[in-house]
């Protein structure tokens, strides 16, 4: 049996002590199942950043624990969650955040770089994603000759370098127009089922959630409903 | 590390501010350097150029050849230590010396020294009346034929031929025969400073095979009153003109330099917090991130290093002779270079701090 891509059991985040003490994520119990894509929707403030951050191995757990593909990230020490991060998970930020004076291909290879080098296999597997994501004439352009949907797709394109078991997607058409936010999503829900590979979308855009297999709301902290 | 030399390559505009001060510094260490070099070139060449293999001070003269005295008795004790093959004195004056066709107060600092035992190359003593003069007074119109007005007593001598590297404290050297030194320095001077057949030091040339560092401990045990260095130790017991000032330029030079490449690349470093961040997040590690600042700032010290001894050679060739004294050799470039390098790999090492706090989670915007 397979594994889920994420599962978070009484994951609680605390920030401060004492007085100075905010609950980020009180008790958040949250699977999700590998090739499901999960949208996680709520106003500013109310803690899905934090769960991002500790589904993708950028933060610890301050009590329960978090779970990706099958491995425990609750104790991990910052090394050993840096080479996690390396192959277990991806990511895509608000503003695509690629690298400014690397190319589109070379922005994949940014993967490659700061993980285990495979070089070579690497190289193939950038100039097939961007082939994949339409981008094979752009692969030599910087990201300021982009336009903002290219951009987003490179940034797809290197989220999916390592073959991740999730993706986690940060407000991934904030900065673009609908036309092209409604195609970036297509193109991330038809990427990801093609690879069974699951993801979690922070988003405030309700027309987002449609792309997805199901909507998470959080508010303070807590995860609510499921829809 | 491939990251940041193509950050370098391709945004080079980023690192002017950096590169342009690590030029200055580095220019700097050149020229600073090369001054003590050439100030100090012609300090000690006249122990230098001795083919002895050690020489012997008197021990009150605490290693200077002005204030030191080795009486005749004391030398036959020195030729009869084992080991010791030949065994020549060394007399000096510095004097001013009256050139053909200047006036009579246009005097050209010398220093006149009398030796026994041929210098390097073979160089005996000249016939009396004439000396070898030192490379670095032709600058200063001596000629092959010139003669020489000396001291006070106008003691003519006539150049000879010319020795290279010879210098003392900054002068220029006249070689000649003791009959030579004695007529320059006159009868009563002598009286009141040596007494007869004495000697400022001897050179000490030791038998084949002999441990020159081993004959200098059994000259001074057996004459008790001596201090014996080896050649080279006596040559670095001439005191530098000036060089402790220059080193302390050159090391706050230094200091300088360490501050303001670790200000740029700490700035650069928060201009970079974002990417640094998302880096984080794709699995790179601080010690990857600092490997690739420390590797901008070696490569920019490394041109800039390149360029300041480059512009050092050319100074060195069209500055006039006799004139700055600024003498720039391949140790002292090297020399430069590397403190250059240390300077800008210090200062981007601080950037450390910043680059492990650097927060991967605030890429994906403020915990919350």
């Amino acid at each position: 049996m397979t594994a889920p891509a994420l599962r978070l059991q009484s994951a609680r985040k605390v920030y401060g002590r004492g007085e100075t003490e905010v609950v980020a994520l009180e008790s958040a119990d949250l699977t999700v199942d590998a090739g499901e894509i999960v949208a996680l929707v709520g106003p500013s403030g109310s803690g899905k950043t934090t769960l991002c951050s500790i589904a993708g191995a950028l933060l610890t757990p301050t009590s329960g624990t978090v779970e990706v593909a099958g491995t425990d990230l609750s104790t991990m020490s910052e090394p050993r969650r840096a080479r996690f991060r390396q192959q277990g998970v991806g990511f895509v930020f608000q503003s695509a955040s690629l690298v400014p004076f690397l190319t589109a291909r070379e922005n994949l290879l940014v993967v490659d770089e700061m993980g285990p080098r495979r070089r070579a296999a690497a190289r193939r597997r950038a100039d097939d994603l961007l082939a994949e994501l339409g981008l094979a004439d752009r692969a030599r352009n910087l990201p300021g000759q982009l336009s903002g949907g290219q951009r987003q797709r490179v940034a797809i394109g290197r989220a999916l370098m390592n073959q991740p078991a999730l993706v986690l997607f940060d407000e991934p058409t904030s900065a673009l127009d609908s036309r092209t936010g409604e195609s970036v999503m297509q193109l991330i829900r038809s990427e990801l089922r093609r690879r069974g590979t699951a993801a979690i979308v922070v988003t405030h855009d309700a027309r987002v959630t449609a792309y997805c297999d199901r909507s998470i709301r959080i508010s303070d902290g807590r995860l609510d409903a499921a829809s | 590390m491939r990251l940041a030399l193509l950050e370098l390559r391709r945004r080079p505009s980023r690192f002017a501010g950096a590169a342009t001060v690590l030029v200055l510094v580095a220019g700097l260490l050149v020229f600073l350097g090369g001054l003590a070099d050439g100030l100090n070139a012609n300090t000690d060449g006249a122990l230098r150029i001795q083919s002895g293999d050690v020489v012997v001070f008197s021990a009150a003269s605490q290693r200077s050849l002005p204030q030191s005295v080795v009486t005749a008795a004391e030398a036959q004790q020195v030729a009869a230590v084992p080991g010791v093959e030949a065994v020549g004195g060394i007399d000096l004056l510095q004097v001013g010396a009256r050139l053909p066709g200047r006036g009579p107060r246009e005097l050209v600092d010398v220093a006149l020294f009398s030796f026994d035992i041929p210098l390097t190359d073979a160089v005996a003593p000249p016939p009396d009346g004439q000396v070898l003069a030192d490379a670095l007074l032709r600058e200063r119109g001596v000629r092959l034929g010139t003669t020489m007005l000396l001291g006070p007593t106008r003691a003519p001598v006539v150049v000879a031929g010319f020795v290279t590297d010879s210098g003392y404290q900054g002068q220029g050297t006249l070689w000649g025969s003791r009959a030579t030194f004695e007529a320059v320095r006159g009868e009563g001077r002598r009286a009141d400073v040596l007494p007869r057949d004495a000697a400022r030091v001897l050179v000490v040339r030791t038998a084949a095979g002999a441990d020159a560092e081993a004959v200098a401990r059994t000259i001074d045990a057996t004459v008790g009153s001596t201090t014996t260095l080896t050649r080279a130790a006596a040559a670095a017991a001439v005191p530098d003109i000036g060089g402790a000032v220059f080193n302390a330029l050159i090391g706050l030079t230094v200091l300088v330099g360490v501050i303001v490449v670790a200000l740029f690349f700490i700035l650069l470093t928060i201009e970079r917090a974002a990417l640094y961040g998302v880096l984080k997040a794709v699995g790179g590690r601080s010690r990857t991130l600092l490997a690739g600042v420390i590797a901008q700032a070696t490569v920019l010290a490394a041109l800039a290093g390149c360029l300041a001894v480059s512009a050092g050679v050319v100074t060195d060739a069209v500055l006039p002779p006799g004139g700055v004294p600024f003498e720039l050799s391949p140790g002292r470039a090297v020399i430069s270079v590397v403190l250059v390098l240390v300077a800008a790999m210090a200062g981007s090492t601080v950037s450390l701090r910043r680059i492990v706090r650097s927060d991967p989670a605030s890429t994906i915007g403020r915990a919350t």
